[in-house]
């Protein structure tokens, strides 16, 4: 008896030292990152131009920027339609929607180095776009598209069947049943979905390297080279020569995620107080 | 018309569905194309067993890529595992309310961080570390493995919290009833019930392990040789590609591709069991 007690003890120790350790992982590398960048981000560090000297994110936000708006343009029709296929058209079960559900988790499986590589060969060099913003996120677009459609499925799942049966009674069609019932009514659980892609986008560093080169201007057209936050980053690191500025950078890009994460939570807190009939 | 609107919708819908389709096939294609042949010229057991990679040489064995791959992964589970299946537990059956609200945000943090930032924690804090306790120049497998091992957590502690909250609540009562504690009846009828989503999770972060490129590569030393202790440098399969595609040509960048397909190939089979392995445990 005794020694069942202390058993549990021991068993209760070892959940709480685990907890803590992910906690105080968390802590230790925000906290490191924050109190050596913090100090370092100076008024040079945004100017509209990147020099060698002033090492300057701007140029590098704005195409992650462009780059996110890019991707999304390009994943988020084909992930949506994807999903409404597969969530109101398909026939449970049938060959079709077998196989795309094994490509999308075979997709979704894909380590980011080997997009990159496959973006190199097929956009960089068989489809002649180079190392560009294009080519970069034609890739990314493939990457996240995954994720936008397994989102948006299970937000088109959610929304209850009486919806349909209703829109159907009324005598509209599928069509119409989708666009102007369905999909208003998954809104917010797409949106998370998108927001998460998001983040994605925002970290990728190795499918970009060799897709969308490492030029650190604001492209002037889609074809030209750029590098988002992360590959500046990156370079930043790599050539070691501003450890201060990439402190600095390293900052900014958390406060970034976090952003972009806090956000995706609260869409989908949203949709959670929507099922219970709250809105 | 309302007819012939319908039909083209359900046409069109049908495409994009097909785009992941396509696009697996057009990164097979483009992959074995291309890989393949550099592969045959080099030989492909020559290739796949020999432990020398010098380019300048004309040399290409991948032995100790491959290894390096496989060790940073083992490593990297010997660490996330125990801690991320503990933070799930606490999470599912130990963490009060407010404790939740606190922790669940932080491992989603914790999955978002870049990878650069994780490399360059690694390089700042890791490697530094490693110098001073292990000697050796710090960039080793085991400055790979303890920030992979984080890297991981994220990911085996939500795949395995979603498995142990899927375990009904009656067999935490069955136990309970019989007397057991709190922490008998989680571990021993609780945890065991959520078996196979645990393994889904593990599965998981080992796809995640060997797909690491930009962390490790920061932090690995990259040495391309047999690795031969935790406090030398390593090479692994990902790393491989990126430092040296920039500027490869001709057969030595046939060989990149060949790496890659071979990074492919394990990470196939990793989903493959996944997948099965998700089937059985319903998650």
């Amino acid at each position: 008896m005794k020694n069942a007690k202390l058993q549990a003890r021991l068993l209760r120790f070892f959940v709480y030292t685990g907890a803590l350790f992910t906690l105080t992982v968390l802590c230790v590398i925000v906290g490191y990152i924050l109190i050596n960048g913090v100090p370092h981000i100076t008024p040079s560090l945004f100017a509209w131009v990147y020099t060698s000297d002033n090492v300057s994110l701007t140029p590098a936000f704005i195409n992650t920027l462009l780059m996110t708006a890019l991707s999304l343009l390009i994943a988020i029709p084909l992930g949506v339609c994807a999903a409404i296929y597969l969530g109101e058209y398909a026939r449970r079960g049938s060959k079709l929607v077998k196989l795309v559900r094994l490509t999308a988790e075979t997709l979704s499986g894909i380590p980011s180095i080997i997009y990159g590589l496959f973006g190199a060969l097929f956009f960089v060099v068989a489809l002649k776009m180079g190392l560009s913003l294009l080519s970069g996120a034609l890739t990314l677009s493939i990457m996240i598209l995954p994720l936008i459609m397994r989102t948006t499925e299970e937000a088109l799942l959610a929304v209850p069947d009486m919806y349909r049966e209703g829109s159907f009674g009324l005598g509209a069609g599928r069509l119409r049943t989708t666009f102007q019932i369905v999909l208003p009514a998954a809104m917010p659980g797409i949106l998370a979905g998108v927001i998460l892609g998001i983040g994605r986008i925002v970290g990728e560093t190795a499918a970009l390297i060799y897709t969308a080169g490492t030029v650190a201007e604001i492209p002037a057209s889609i074809l030209d080279s750029t590098r988002t936050l992360s590959v500046h980053m990156y370079t930043l690191a790599s050539e070691g020569l501003h450890i201060d500025q990439t402190y600095a950078t390293a900052v900014i890009l958390l406060l970034l995620v976090a952003g972009i994460n806090a956000l995706s939570s609260f869409t989908a807190k949203r949709i959670t107080r929507r099922k219970h009939g709250e809105i | 018309m309302k007819r012939f609107k319908e039909q083209a919708a359900r046409i069109a819908f049908a495409l994009a569905a097909c785009i992941s389709i396509i696009a697996v096939a057009l990164i097979c294609v483009f992959l074995f194309a291309n890989g393949i042949p550099g592969m045959l010229k080099i030989g492909v057991w020559d290739f796949l067993s020999g432990t020398t990679w010098k380019p300048g040489n004309n040399i290409y064995g991948i032995l100790p890529m491959i290894l390096g791959s496989v060790y940073v992964t083992a490593g990297a589970l010997l660490v996330g595992v125990p801690a991320g299946l503990m933070t799930a537990i606490f999470l599912s059956r130990f963490a009060s309310a407010r404790a939740k609200r606190f922790m669940q945000p932080a491992v989603s943090l914790l999955a978002g961080i870049p990878s650069v930032v994780y490399g360059f924690f690694g390089l700042v804090v890791i490697v530094p570390m490693v110098r001073t306790f292990f000697g050796g120049t710090g960039s080793s497998l085991l400055s790979a493995v303890l920030l992979l091992g984080v890297m991981i957590l994220p990911t085996i502690v939500t795949v395995s919290e979603s498995a142990l909250n899927a375990v009904p609540q009656s067999y935490y009562e069955g136990a309970l009833a019989l007397g057991a504690t709190h922490e008998h009846a989680v571990f021993k009828t609780v945890l065991p019930a959520a078996k196979s989503g645990v393994l889904a999770a593990v599965v998981l972060g080992v796809g995640r392990a060997i797909g690491e490129a930009m962390a490790v590569m920061m932090v690995a030393g990259n040495w391309a040789v047999m690795p031969k202790s935790l406090i030398k440098g390593v090479r692994t399969l990902t790393s491989n590609i990126v430092m040296e595609m920039g500027y490869a040509a001709d057969l030595h960048r046939e060989a990149l591709i060949s790496t890659a397909v071979v990074l492919f190939v394990f990470v196939l089979i990793i989903n493959l069991a996944f997948s099965a392995i998700k089937r059985k445990a319903k998650l």
